[in-house]
């Protein structure tokens, strides 16, 4: 059920969630934070139950954190945190899958901007921009009209400010809070958010 | 909808003069679903051995980096190429090793082998392979591309013909399948070098 967003622009991406958490006809919160910090300059936006989830983005971010204090503080360029989630997602398929889909996206000082589709059997793509969930169906040709080549934050958010309209214009579940990160040459920042994550 | 097509593919490889030819779709899709169009399922795994993988597109690409890790252990064991017969051996086994929880991906190799003559084989997902002279196909509509084939064939093509026949055949039988298509891409490979060209089709 959860939607997740994401599109790459000159410079970085911009990544927006959904903000509710419910289970067959109940909602437990409206202002839950579906976009995981995985190091300093890139984030994963995940979709699928909340136990794989946080289990997921835990493992992914926490590895990632210890290879950099392995080997004298090397990062990972987005590309190798992909693949590595990419082999986790592809090895676990046929033990105990996680049932995440997920968009990783991240700035590197070479390549800026890039944005990682993956799916929860371990299908890893580089795209210029995506979406999980149903939310795919709804925003896939906003994407193909308005998503040009170099474009600017500002352009990219528009993007997204669009599709996020047109979930609450046509999906048939309410999701009224997105909240929505950036990764740029500055590290992971929220723009903005529906509700306030910290708010227990 | 079978998990072979689940993401959609079509590759073919075709053999001429002194020459093979390997094209594939350049489609990713989740069901009915187009999630990007420009997915590779063909690979070169050296200058005259190329392996087409269609199916579940995680096994394609772990597949993939599992054959080039076998490739990479072969050439500094045996200090030389893998030749396709081989790898296509090798190919088999490592599809039969999963034989009761199998890869969900069945390939197609082609090649040119040391004395410059082409070489293609296609395997199901268990690995029970086939040797050919003529083409091997493998896809979500394969029997639009035997069809195609079969009809455009004709053995001892030059490269250019080679190229002409294996774009035709596989735009006209992608045409007809939902789950494929979204542009393609063909690889000829003659003794001296690779061409790759990009194919215009239809976006749909």
């Amino acid at each position: 059920m959860d939607t997740v967003i994401g599109v790459c622009y000159e410079g970085g991406v911009i990544i927006a969630a959904d903000q509710s958490n419910g289970r067959s006809i109940l909602t437990y919160q409206t202002n839950l934070d579906k976009i995981a910090r995985l190091s300093s300059h890139s984030m994963m936006g995940v979709s699928g139950p909340n136990c794989d989830l946080v289990n997921f983005t835990e493992y992914i971010s926490k590895n990632i954190n210890l290879y950099e204090l392995s080997n004298d503080g090397t990062k990972l360029s987005t590309k190798a945190q992909a693949n590595f989630a990419r082999g986790e997602l592809a090895a676990a398929l046929r033990k105990g899958p996680f049932q995440v889909n997920v968009l990783l996206g991240g700035y590197d000082e070479k390549t800026k901007g890039s944005l990682y589709h993956l799916d929860y059997m371990g299908t890893m793509h580089k795209v210029k921009h995506g979406a999980q969930g149903y939310a795919q169906h709804f925003v896939s040709s906003i994407f193909d009209k308005d998503c040009m080549p170099n474009m600017t934050e500002e352009d990219a958010l528009n993007v997204v400010q669009k599709c996020i309209k047109e979930i609450h214009t046509r999906f048939l579940i309410s999701q009224p809070n997105f909240i929505i990160k950036k990764v740029d040459k500055n590290g992971v920042e929220v723009i903005s958010f529906g509700g306030d994550p910290a708010d227990t | 909808m079978s998990i072979l097509e689940y993401n959609g593919a079509a590759i073919i490889a075709m053999a001429g003069d002194g020459c093979v030819g390997i094209a594939s779709d350049r489609r990713l899709g989740v069901q009915l679903h187009t999630v990007a169009t420009d997915f590779t399922k063909v690979f070169r795994m050296s200058p005259k051995l190329y392996v087409g993988l269609g199916g579940l597109a995680t096994d394609v690409q772990t597949l993939h980096q599992l054959l080039e890790f076998r490739m990479g252990l072969y050439k500094l064991k045996e200090e030389r190429e893998m030749s396709p017969q081989v790898f296509s051996h090798l190919l088999s086994h490592l599809l039969y090793e999963k034989r009761f929880g199998p890869y969900f991906c069945e390939p197609v190799v082609a090649g040119l082998d040391e004395k410059g003559e082409p070489f293609l084989s296609g395997m199901d997902l268990i690995g029970a392979p086939v040797t050919t002279k003529d083409f091997v196909v493998t896809g979500t509509c394969t029997g639009n591309m035997y069809g195609m084939c079969e009809t455009l064939y004709k053995p001892d093509m030059n490269p250019e013909e080679l190229f002409e026949t294996l774009a035709q055949a596989l735009l006209s039988s992608v045409d007809r399948d939902a789950m494929s298509g979204w542009g393609g891409v063909v690889h000829i490979i003659t003794a001296d070098s690779v061409t790759t060209r990009e194919l215009k089709g239809r976006m749909d």
